[in-house]
């Protein structure tokens, strides 16, 4: 007798089982990768969050002209560079009466970041009227203050193994009941360049470094992959030197960043003497790295364009660069600009070729442009967290939360452009 | 009486015609040694079994094969008396003047007026905006989708159903005012209803162009067109007026396919 039966099969429990398990190996897999995520990003954020608050001390300084300015010249120069020490001492005093004697003067000036003069110059040259008045002003504390404040130096051991010593904690206790230390927003984190002084040091330098050099990066990159891509794509013939070029294309896009960094160093460098450390230089090496990247995004995009259209164009005597530039070119320019974006992101993230060519330089000052000597967020980031100094522990971590934020930017765009302007056929 | 006017017609001369004409895809050999006339103002049908280069012989007659790299045509095609693969043709303006329909409705992802405006720009026919829109217009009524879409002249040519599209792909080789349209089974991806539309279009459009039809469908050749030539393994086996070759062919292949013993 024929059987019917259609629930008997021997072997669906175990192919149900199976079944269960793969779903399951896959859940765990995605599992285990999203909390490495979750714990790679908490552990940043926990570490850097502090480095956007800082210590700072409400004094009440008399910025007197003998001092600052004694012939009257309101010379910037002399503003920018007098001695605002004795100034900073008075007005400590005023806070601190009981204080006499010259030693403890001096221990009570360390309180401050030896920033806080560079701040005044600052606040003075911007406002020369200051001068002969008294004003309440706060100023950067020092490091050491600032992790105390922030509670990363524990007040409960001895005071030979900490790094505040029982002085200056009474200050701050003193200071702390009349409400004259807070942490505040730390904008200099955000307007300053590299410093030695933990306190005092912002990434600007290092985000304008990064920006010059994709700016350089994306003019140089950009039309040189489109084009290329155009090129191979629709007009070369295939033989075997495209083979041969799309070969080494997707080779070169596997080459270690370093190489091309050395290859920067030579060339770049040592042959055109492209003025080092630039970003000029910089975005040339990354525009090199990132070259390969666009071609094959590109080429990939061109070639999503379906032939119908080119034989659309075509059988309506189109010539070839029409169907190309009317055509092809706007229909796959979603794929393009994408794949562009992510190699920018690729190459904002890069440290190791800029080592190469010098922008690992210690630089104080902002860039204003492609030629100025610079550096960039990832090697502000090696150079911080390759300090010794206590206070750049989280302000590494905070520099990467700020590179990560770029980096999710400009990620967010690529996929925002490419579902907004995807065809369907 | 509707014989007699087909007899009428087929005396005018040919449009366009191929002599001796192989093509060759690398080493292997698509078409072999064609030799056929095509009567203005008539649609010639193409049919024959898949493979046999009834659409390979077709893309010769506006040398749409140009773009296949590996393609080489050899013989001589008229159009016009003027060989169209003599060195001194300029390939647009030979499309300009022989236009194509495709076998999958291919509208550009752009609005419906700027799939029929864009062969008159490239080709600078309108002098100005009006005259543009007219050429757009008369494309439109002419291949019977200006109704349809008037109100949305805007809208994207990728939104309409399959029969609309491939009316606008028919606007849009209009509009260019060629003398011959050239079309690869134009309603293999349509369905009964669009067929029908785009074959009473055919027979509009034949007052004013000439039609060269590749069909897969015999009952389709059979309808619509006045001449009719068989391909099999890339030889043309017989050609003629169609009720002729659809009532009467000399060849025994002929035969066999019509009567759908082969194919």
């Amino acid at each position: 007798m024929t059987d019917y039966t259609l629930t008997t099969s021997p072997s669906l429990k175990r192919r149900h089982a199976k079944e269960t398990r793969f779903k399951w190996y896959g859940r765990i897999a995605i599992l285990i990768a999203l909390s490495f995520l979750a714990f790679m990003f908490s552990a940043i954020i926990f570490r850097g969050a502090g480095a956007f608050q800082q210590t700072k001390i409400s004094l009440e300084v008399t910025f007197t002209q003998d001092i600052i300015d004694p012939n009257g010249e309101r010379d910037p120069q002399v503003l920018a560079s007098a001695n605002y020490r004795p100034l900073l001492i008075r007005a400590l005093s005023k806070t601190f009466p009981e204080i006499t004697a010259r030693r403890d003067k001096k221990h009570l000036y360390k309180l401050l970041s030896s920033g806080a003069v560079f701040e005044m110059g600052k606040m003075v040259n911007h406002n020369p009227n200051m001068i002969g008045t008294t004003q309440t002003i706060w100023l950067p504390a020092s490091s050491e203050v600032d992790l105390f404040m922030k509670g990363k130096i524990d007040a409960n051991l001895d005071e030979s193994q900490r790094r505040l010593d029982d002085k200056k904690m009474s200050y701050i206790e003193t200071l702390k009941q009349s409400g004259l230390i807070k942490k505040k927003f730390n904008t200099a984190f955000f307007s300053h360049g590299d410093s030695r002084e933990p306190e005092m040091a912002g990434i600007l330098g290092a985000a304008l470094g990064s920006f010059f050099s994709l700016l350089v990066c994306f003019v140089i990159a950009f039309p040189l992959g489109i084009l290329t891509a155009v090129y191979l794509e629709e007009y070369a013939k295939k033989t075997k030197l495209t083979d041969v070029i799309e070969v080494n294309i997707n080779n070169l896009a596997a080459v270690p960043s370093i190489v091309f960094g050395l290859l920067g160093l030579s060339i770049f460098l040592g042959v055109f003497h492209i003025p080092r450390s630039t970003p000029l230089v910089g975005g040339m090496v990354l525009a090199l790295m990132t070259l390969p990247t666009i071609i094959i995004a590109a080429r990939a995009s061109l070639r999503s364009v379906p032939y119908t259209i080119r034989e659309a164009a075509y059988g309506l005597g189109a010539s070839k660069t029409q169907a190309t530039f009317h055509h092809v070119l706007p229909l796959a320019m979603p794929g393009m600009l994408t794949g562009t974006i992510l190699g920018m992101a690729q190459a904002l993230g890069e440290t190791a070729p800029l080592l190469m060519i010098g922008m690992v330089a210690f630089i104080v000052d902002i860039p204003h442009g492609v030629t100025d000597a610079a550096t960039s967020l990832p090697v502000q980031i090696f150079l911080w967290a390759d300090s010794p100094e206590k206070g750049f522990v989280e302000r590494t971590s905070a520099a990467i939360i700020v590179l990560l934020a770029f980096l999710i930017l400009m990620n967010l765009l690529a996929v925002v452009l490419r579902k907004k302007l995807e065809r369907r056929w | 009486m509707d014989i007699n006017i087909k007899t009428a017609q087929t005396v005018k001369s040919p449009i366009m015609s191929a002599k001796n004409v192989d093509v060759f895809y690398g080493k292997k050999q698509a078409i072999d040694d064609v030799n056929l006339d095509i009567p203005e103002n008539q649609i010639t049908a193409l049919i024959g079994p898949s493979g046999c280069g009834k659409s390979t012989f077709l893309r010769c007659f506006n040398r749409m094969n140009d773009t296949i790299s590996i393609c080489r045509v050899t013989g001589n095609i008229y159009f016009a008396e003027q060989d169209i693969y003599d060195p001194k043709i300029d390939v647009v303006a030979l499309r300009a003047r022989i236009g194509m329909v495709f076998q999958k409705a291919n509208p550009f992802p752009k609005s419906i007026f700027e799939n029929v405006a864009y062969g008159p720009r490239i080709h600078g026919l309108a002098e100005n905006k009006e005259h543009l829109e007219d050429i757009v217009n008369t494309s439109l009524k002419r291949a019977g989708l200006y109704d349809e879409v008037f109100e949305r002249l805007d809208e994207s040519g990728t939104g309409l159903s399959g029969g609309q599209q491939q009316r606008l792909c028919i606007a849009r080789a209009i509009a260019v005012d060629p003398q011959v349209i050239l079309m690869d089974e134009p309603c293999s991806a349509l369905d009964p209803i669009a067929t029908a539309v785009v074959e009473d279009l055919m027979e509009q459009m034949r007052e004013k162009y000439t039609i060269v039809i590749v069909t897969h469908s015999m009952a389709q050749a059979a309808r619509v067109s006045q001449q009719t030539a068989f391909f099999h393994l890339g030889k043309l086996v017989e050609h003629g007026e169609t009720d002729k070759i659809f009532t009467n062919p000399d060849d025994l292949r002929t035969q066999n396919y019509i009567s759908g013993k082969i194919g």
